[in-house]
C-alpha cells in the first residue's frame, strides 16, 4: 500500500466545498418557518379571512357609524350588497349591517379576553400540575375534573338570573374562568414528557427555581403548542359567547352576533322569513371560527415538519 | 379496579356537591334580593299587601331561617326530590315541570350523540383512506363543527320549514293535536322531531369526523403501523388496529363534549319551540324564575355526571391498558 | 452469495430538492455473513437498510438492482415486495420498544399477523414457543400486553417475530441503541446464536457503534456521505483500515484502559456535506489530510486485497 504522505488539506471546518457556510441552526429554523408559513395554504386563506374580519370589526363602526339600535321608521329593506344597505334591516328598521359589524367587534373582544384568561388558566394549572407532580398535581386534577365535568351553561344560569346588569367583560371573564380545563390537562401532559428531559435537569441543578424553568425553559420549547391552543381557546370562547347571548344571558345592552340571532328570534323573523336578520351574523361566527381551526391546522403543520404535505 | 372506580365516584360525588352548593349560594350572595324581586312580579301596589306578600315568601322558601338551617332544609328537600315550586308553572312542582321535558330533550339527544358519534367516525376513518373524500370531509367537517348549533337550527327551519313547507316550524306536535297513543299522533311527533335532530346531528358530526380523520392519520403513522408493514401485513389489518387504538380517544372525548352538547341541544330546542328542557330554560329566563333555573342546573348536573361515569366503565373494558395499569403490572 | 446490491440509489423527496442519502453502492453479503454496517449519522445506512425492505413515502427509488440468492428483489413496487417481507426479508426496527400494538396481546398480535400472510398460526405456534424459550422469556409473555413488559424484553420479542419465518437476510436498525451495556451484549449475543441456529441466513447491523459490530460482525462496511468507503473483515477494519475516513472514525474510539491525560482523543474535524447538493469527486475530501488532486474525480470501490474494498485514489492508486 502507498504510504500515506501528502499534504493534508487545510481547511477551516466550517466552510465546505461549495465554500458555503452553514448558517447557525437557529437563524435556519427561523427562516424556514417563515418559508413554510408563506407557503401554507391553509394559513393563507385562513388569516386572510380573518383580518378582513377584524378589518370590518374594527373599522366598519368607524365608517358606518350608524347606530346599531337605531330604528328608522320605513319599511323593512331587503338587503342590496350596496353601501348604506350591505345586510337590510330588521323588523324594526334597524341596520342589519351596523348590528353585525358592532357585534364582530364583541365577539373579537369576548374571544380574544376570554380565550386569554382562559390560556392563562389554563397554563398556570398545567404548568404546575405538569411540573410538580406529586400531591400537587392530584389536587389541581381533581380541581380541572370538577370544573371540566359541570355544564357550564348550567353555573351561568343561577349567575345571571341574579346578576341584573352585565357587561362584555364579565362574559369574558366568565367564559375564561370556565373554558380552562382541556387546555390546562394538554398543558400538563406536554409539560410531563418535557419535564424529564435533560435540559430541564441542568436548570433545576443549577439551582434556578422553578418558577423561572417553567417560564423560560419548559414554556418556551412549547411556544408553538400554547400558541395553537390558544387560537382554538379564541374560537371556543366566541362560540360559547353566541350561545350564551342566544339565551338571553349575554352582557345586557350592547350588540353582539348571538344578540342578533335572539332578537331574530324572538321577533319571529323565521315565521315572517326575514332571514337575513339571522343568516349574517351565523356566517361571520362560521367565518372567523372555521378560519381559526384552519389556521390551526395550517400552523400545525408549519411547526410539527411530519405533518407537512410534500 | 376498585380504587380506580373509587376515585371516580369520589370527584363526581365531589363535583356534585360543589355545584349543588353553588347552585344555593348564589342566590344568597348576589346583589338583589329575590323575594324583592318576586313581590315586585305581582304588581301590588299597596305596601301592606306587599309586606304580606314578602312575609309570605319569606316564610314558604325559609329565607326566614338561619344560613346552615336552610343549607340543611336544601339538602333534605334533594333528596326528597323536592326541587321547589315553579312561578312560571304558576306553583307547578319543579319536579314535575321537568319530568315532563325531559323525554322530548332525550329523544333529541341520544339519538343524535350516537348517531353522528358513529356516522362521523365512519366518515372521518374513510377520509383517512381515499384522498378525494379527504378534500370534501375535511373542509365540511370544519365548517360544520365552527357553525353554531342555534344558527344551524335557523337555517335548517327556514329552508325547509319555512321555504319549502316539508317539515314544521316549531313545537313538539301539532298545536291541534291532544298527546295519544295514535298513529296519527306518532307521525307527527316525528315530523316535528326531525329537525332538531338533524341540526344536533349534523353539527356533532362534522366535530366527530374530523377528530376521528385525525386520529386515524396519527395512527397509521405510529411505529406498530410502520412494523406490521414492514412484515408484509395486508393493509386491511393495520387498519383495523389503527381504527381500534383511534377509537379510544374518541370515547373519552364523547365524556368531555358532554357539555358543549347539551348547551347546543338547549339552544337548538329554543330555536323550534321544542318543549323540552331547553325550551323550559328560556322560558325561566325569560320569567325570572330562579327556582325552576336552580332545579334544571342541579338536574342537568346529575345527566352529565351519570353519563360521564357510564363513559368511564365503557373505557375501561375498551382500553386494556387502563386494566394493566390498575393491576399495577408495568414492569 | 446471499445478498447482491449492485449500484443502489435511494434519494429523499424534500420540498427543497431531492436528498442524495443512498447514492450508488454495490456491495454483497454471503451466506451466514453478519456483516456490520457504520458510519456517522447522515450517512446513509438506515436508508440502505430500510430501502432493502420498505421505501416510505418520502424515499425515491432511483436506480440499481438488489438480489437475494439470484432473485431480483422488486424493492421499487411497494406491492410486489409483499411476498418478500417477512419471508425472505425482514427487520428488527430502531423502535422495537414500540412496534408492537399497545391495546393488543402480544400472542394475540402474531397470530393475526402470521394468518394475514397466509400462515396457520397453529402451525407455528410450536416454534414461537421454542424460541421464546431460547431468548430466555417466559411462554406467558404471549398472553401479556406490551406495556407489561420492559425494554429489554419488548426487544428480544420483537427479535423472535422478525425472525419466525426464518428470512434469508435480516437488517437489524440501531436494535441497541437504547439500551444499556449489559442488554446490549445479550442482544448482540441473541443475533448471533439466531444466525448459528439458522434462523436467518444473513444479517446486516446497522450502528453506529463499531465496538459492537466488533463483537459480532464477521465484515464490516463503512459508509460516509451515501457513499460507500471502505469493506473488510472485522479484524482488518479495526487493526488496518486503509480508507483515511475508517482510520480516523477508528482512533476516535476511547481505547479501554489508555488514560488520555498526555493523549488528546483525536476526532474528525468538519461535518458532513449536505447530501442536497453533494459535492464532485469524494465526497471526504474536505475533512481528508490525505486529499490530493486526484480527489476531485470520485472514486470507485475497487477490491485491494481479498475481500477487502477501499473508494481512496492514495489506497487504490491514482490509476484504477
Amino acid at each position: 500500500m502507498t504510504a500515506m504522505t501528502g499534504t493534508a488539506a487545510e481547511k477551516s471546518p466550517s466552510v465546505d466545498d461549495a465554500g458555503n457556510v452553514p448558517a447557525p441552526a437557529a437563524k435556519r429554523a427561523r427562516g424556514e418557518f417563515l418559508f413554510f408559513t408563506l407557503r401554507s395554504k391553509k394559513f393563507l386563506i385562513s388569516i386572510s379571512i380573518l383580518l378582513f374580519l377584524a378589518l370590518v370589526a374594527i373599522v366598519g363602526p368607524m365608517v358606518d357609524s350608524t347606530d346599531p339600535l337605531a330604528q328608522e321608521m320605513l319599511p323593512m329593506r331587503h338587503p342590496t350588497l350596496d353601501p348604506g344597505n350591505w345586510f337590510g334591516t330588521t323588523y324594526f328598521g334597524e341596520d342589519v349591517f351596523a348590528q353585525f359589524a358592532n357585534g364582530l367587534r364583541a365577539s373579537f373582544f369576548v374571544g380574544f379576553l376570554g380565550g386569554g384568561l382562559a390560556a392563562i388558566i389554563g397554563m398556570l394549572v398545567g404548568f404546575l400540575a405538569g411540573y410538580r407532580g406529586g400531591w400537587v398535581d392530584e389536587i389541581l386534577n381533581m380541581i380541572t375534573n370538577v370544573f371540566l365535568v359541570i355544564p357550564t351553561l348550567a353555573v351561568l344560569l343561577v349567575i345571571t338570573s341574579y346578576l341584573q346588569a352585565r357587561g362584555v367583560m364579565f362574559e369574558a371573564i366568565f367564559i375564561g374562568g370556565t373554558s380552562w380545563p382541556w387546555a390546562a390537562r394538554a398543558i400538563r401532559a406536554q409539560t410531563f414528557s418535557l419535564r424529564s428531559r435533560d435540559f430541564i435537569d441542568l436548570a433545576k441543578l443549577s439551582g434556578r427555581p422553578g418558577w423561572k424553568v417553567i417560564i423560560f425553559e419548559i414554556a418556551p420549547n412549547m411556544s408553538s403548542y400554547l400558541f395553537l391552543t390558544y387560537i382554538l381557546l379564541f374560537g371556543g370562547a366566541i362560540l360559547i359567547a353566541a350561545s350564551l347571548d342566544f339565551i338571553g344571558l349575554g352582557p345586557t345592552g350592547g350588540m353582539s352576533l348571538g344578540l342578533m340571532m335572539y332578537s331574530a328570534v324572538t321577533w319571529a323573523a323565521l315565521q315572517l322569513g326575514i332571514w337575513w336578520w339571522f343568516v349574517p351574523p351565523g356566517v361571520g361566527i362560521i367565518a372567523t371560527v372555521g378560519a381559526l381551526y384552519v389556521m390551526n391546522v395550517g400552523l400545525d403543520e408549519i411547526f410539527n415538519p411530519k405533518l407537512r404535505e410534500m | 379496579m376498585r380504587r380506580y372506580f373509587g376515585r371516580k365516584l369520589f370527584t363526581y360525588l365531589l363535583t356534585f356537591f360543589v355545584a349543588a352548593t353553588i347552585d344555593w349560594l348564589i342566590p344568597r350572595f348576589m346583589p338583589g334580593d329575590p323575594i324583592t324581586v318576586l313581590v315586585s312580579k305581582t304588581n301590588t301596589l299597596s305596601p301592606t299587601a306587599a309586606k304580606a306578600m314578602a312575609d309570605y315568601y319569606t316564610q314558604l322558601f325559609g329565607f326566614n331561617q338561619p344560613m346552615p338551617m336552610q343549607y340543611l332544609n336544601f339538602w333534605t328537600s334533594l333528596f326528597h326530590g323536592n326541587l321547589g315550586l315553579s312561578l312560571y308553572g304558576n306553583g307547578t312542582p319543579v319536579t314535575t315541570m321537568i319530568m315532563a321535558a325531559v323525554p322530548y330533550t332525550l329523544a333529541l339527544l341520544i339519538p343524535a350523540i350516537l348517531l353522528s358519534w358513529w356516522a362521523g367516525n365512519s366518515f372521518g376513518a374513510l377520509a383517512a383512506r381515499r384522498k378525494w373524500l379527504d378534500n370534501t370531509v375535511l373542509p365540511v367537517g370544519y365548517v360544520l363543527t365552527a357553525t353554531p348549533y342555534m344558527w344551524l337550527a335557523l337555517v335548517l327551519s327556514f329552508l325547509l320549514a319555512f321555504s319549502f313547507r316539508i317539515f314544521p316550524l316549531s313545537g313538539g306536535y301539532g298545536f291541534n293535536l291532544e298527546p295519544t297513543l295514535t298513529w296519527l299522533f306518532f307521525t307527527d311527533l316525528a315530523a316535528h322531531w326531525v329537525l332538531p335532530f338533524l341540526s344536533l346531528f349534523l353539527v356533532m358530526f362534522g366535530g366527530w369526523a374530523i377528530g376521528m380523520r385525525n386520529m386515524i392519520i396519527y395512527e397509521l403513522e405510529s411505529d406498530y403501523s410502520r412494523y406490521l408493514a414492514s412484515l408484509g401485513a395486508p393493509q386491511g389489518l393495520i387498519r383495523k388496529y389503527a381504527f381500534r387504538n383511534a377509537m379510544l380517544p374518541q370515547i373519552t372525548g364523547l365524556a368531555l363534549q358532554l357539555g358543549v352538547i347539551v348547551a347546543g341541544s338547549l339552544v337548538t330546542e329554543i330555536v323550534f319551540a321544542y318543549p323540552g328542557v331547553g325550551q323550559l330554560v328560556f322560558q325561566a329566563i325569560q320569567n325570572e324564575d330562579y327556582f325552576l333555573l336552580q332545579g334544571i342546573f342541579l338536574f342537568i348536573i346529575v345527566g352529565v355526571l351519570l353519563a360521564n361515569f357510564l363513559v368511564d366503565i365503557v373505557y375501561v373494558f375498551v382500553d386494556p391498558r387502563v386494566r394493566v395499569a390498575m393491576r399495577g403490572g408495568t414492569a | 452469495m446471499s445478498l447482491q446490491v449492485s449500484d443502489l440509489r435511494v434519494y429523499y423527496r424534500t420540498l427543497a430538492g431531492d436528498v442524495k442519502a443512498l447514492d450508488g453502492v454495490t456491495f454483497s453479503v454471503a451466506d451466514k455473513e453478519i456483516m456490520g454496517l457504520a458510519g456517522e449519522s447522515g450517512c446513509g445506512k438506515s436508508t440502505l437498510g430500510n430501502s432493502l425492505i420498505r421505501l416510505d413515502g418520502r424515499m425515491k427509488y432511483i436506480g440499481g438492482s438488489v438480489k437475494l440468492d439470484g432473485a431480483d428483489v422488486p424493492i421499487w413496487d411497494d406491492n410486489e415486495m409483499i411476498p418478500f417481507r417477512f419471508r425472505e426479508v425482514s427487520v428488527v426496527p430502531q423502535y422495537a420498544m414500540s412496534a408492537m400494538n399497545p391495546t393488543r396481546k402480544i400472542g394475540k398480535m402474531v397470530s393475526e399477523l402470521t394468518e394475514s400472510r397466509g400462515l396457520r398460526f397453529r402451525d407455528i405456534k410450536d416454534e414461537l414457543d421454542r424460541r421464546i424459550d431460547l431468548v430466555g422469556l417466559d411462554r406467558d409473555v404471549l398472553k401479556r400486553y406490551p406495556i407489561e413488559l420492559s425494554g429489554g424484553m419488548k426487544q428480544r420479542v420483537v427479535m423472535v417475530i422478525s425472525t419466525l419465518l426464518d428470512p434469508s437476510l435480516l437488517i437489524a436498525d440501531e436494535i441497541t441503541s437504547a439500551l444499556d451495556v449489559s442488554t446490549q451484549r445479550a442482544v448482540a449475543e441473541t443475533l448471533v446464536s439466531f444466525r448459528d441456529h439458522g434462523f436467518v441466513k444473513s444479517m446486516m447491523v446497522i450502528t453506529h457503534d463499531i465496538s459492537i459490530l466488533y463483537q459480532i460482525a464477521d465484515s464490516i462496511l463503512i459508509m460516509y456521505a451515501g457513499k460507500l468507503a471502505e469493506k473488510a473483515a472485522t479484524s482488518t477494519i479495526i487493526e488496518k483500515p486503509l480508507h483515511p475516513y475508517t482510520q480516523m472514525l477508528i482512533s476516535s474510539l476511547p481505547e479501554v484502559g489508555v488514560r488520555y491525560r498526555d493523549k488528546k482523543l483525536a476526532g474528525i474535524p468538519g461535518s458532513p456535506p449536505s447530501l442536497l447538493d453533494p459535492p464532485t469527486g469524494c465526497r471526504f475530501r474536505a475533512r481528508c489530510p490525505l486529499a490530493f488532486s486526484k480527489c476531485v474525480e470520485e472514486p470507485s470501490f475497487v477490491e485491494v486485497d481479498t475481500d477487502h474494498s477501499v473508494a481512496c485514489w492514495k489506497v487504490a492508486g491514482a490509476d484504477a
